[in-house]
């Protein structure tokens, strides 16, 4: 059962992945990528890593890919242009591709990984709590590089806010420090003036 | 029965499509964007793999951790394309020789 789950999933990502480099739509190959990691949710979930997976779905499919779709409408680009190169560059892909994936697989095709020297571990039970295994190292082992994460997101969002922030100077807005700050001297002046006799 | 090495051969082929990727797609930003993310996508599950077999939390931690990393890094560059395209109205990374590298 769960062989056939794997090989489902994996089918699903494999191909989704491959449609990702290959549509000629960024809209349709953010969608593509959002579907990878669906597939990829589920094979974590078959490695018992509940929060991680539906880690990777809010944070990725829910903030990054909206994010990257965001991008993709705003910006008006001439699709034309860019895929000019696909053929050419095709052949060399492959083979960088191909030359990639027999390395590795040399390394890890082999019977190191089999099932007699990584015996796949049991399953837990029903009760087992993966997140409360994960925060217990998190909060005391890794607690450091835990702060060291919020501070990294905290660079992050200065950095992406302060690199995308526009000032148009001849926009009219509000000035809402000033309208807070008046007072009643700026708005009304009291004028003496002498009273004028009729002629 | 699952071995570590169906996991590890699955995030191989990721891994080398995104490679590919990378090679096929080399004028638009966005999609080198997203074959970064595919290759962390790759390295994420072989960490997951190890994790569940080595019956080691250490590597869920980690994985954490790049999803951390990874999401600051797709919103900084996603910024600095926003910037670009905003100043030289193009993402065509055969444009962007002002280095003249």
């Amino acid at each position: 059962m769960e062989t056939i789950l794997f090989y489902v999933f994996s089918t699903f990502m494999v191909l989704s992945a491959l449609m990702v480099i290959t549509v000629h739509n960024p809209v349709r190959a953010a969608f593509f990528l959002v579907l990878t990691f669906f597939a990829s949710a589920a094979v974590w979930l078959l490695l018992e890593a509940e929060f991680l997976a539906v880690i990777l779905i809010i944070v990725y499919v829910g903030a990054v890919m909206v994010l990257f779709l965001f991008v993709v409408m705003m910006l008006d680009v001439n699709l034309a242009e860019l895929k000019s190169g696909f053929v050419k560059n095709l052949p060399i892909a492959l083979a960088v591709a191909l030359v990639m994936f027999g390395t590795i697989y040399y390394v890890v095709g082999g019977s190191q990984f089999d099932i007699h020297n990584f015996v796949p571990p049991e399953r837990h039970a029903a009760d087992y709590s993966n997140i409360s295994e994960l925060g217990k190292v998190l909060y005391t082992e890794y607690v450091f590089a835990f702060e060291i994460a919020a501070v990294i997101l905290l660079v992050g969002i200065i950095a992406a806010i302060s690199l995308t922030l526009r000032r148009r100077p001849n926009t009219r807005h509000q000035k809402i420090e000033e309208q807070v700050a008046v007072k009643s001297e700026d708005r009304l002046r009291v004028v003496k003036l002498e009273p004028q006799e009729r002629k | 029965m699952l071995t570590l090495t169906h996991f590890l051969v699955l995030s191989a082929i990721v891994f080398s499509i995104s490679l590919a990727g990378v090679f096929i797609n080399r004028k638009n930003i966005i999609i080198l964007l997203m074959c970064v993310e595919l290759m962390l996508l790759a390295v994420n599950t072989n960490f997951i793999a190890f994790s569940h077999y080595l019956n080691d939390t250490a590597g869920q931690v980690f994985v954490f951790f790049i999803l951390t990393v990874a999401a600051a890094e797709a919103a900084i560059g996603l910024a600095i394309l926003v910037v670009l395209f905003r100043n030289k109205r193009t993402i065509n990374v055969e444009d962007l020789d002002t280095l003249k590298g």
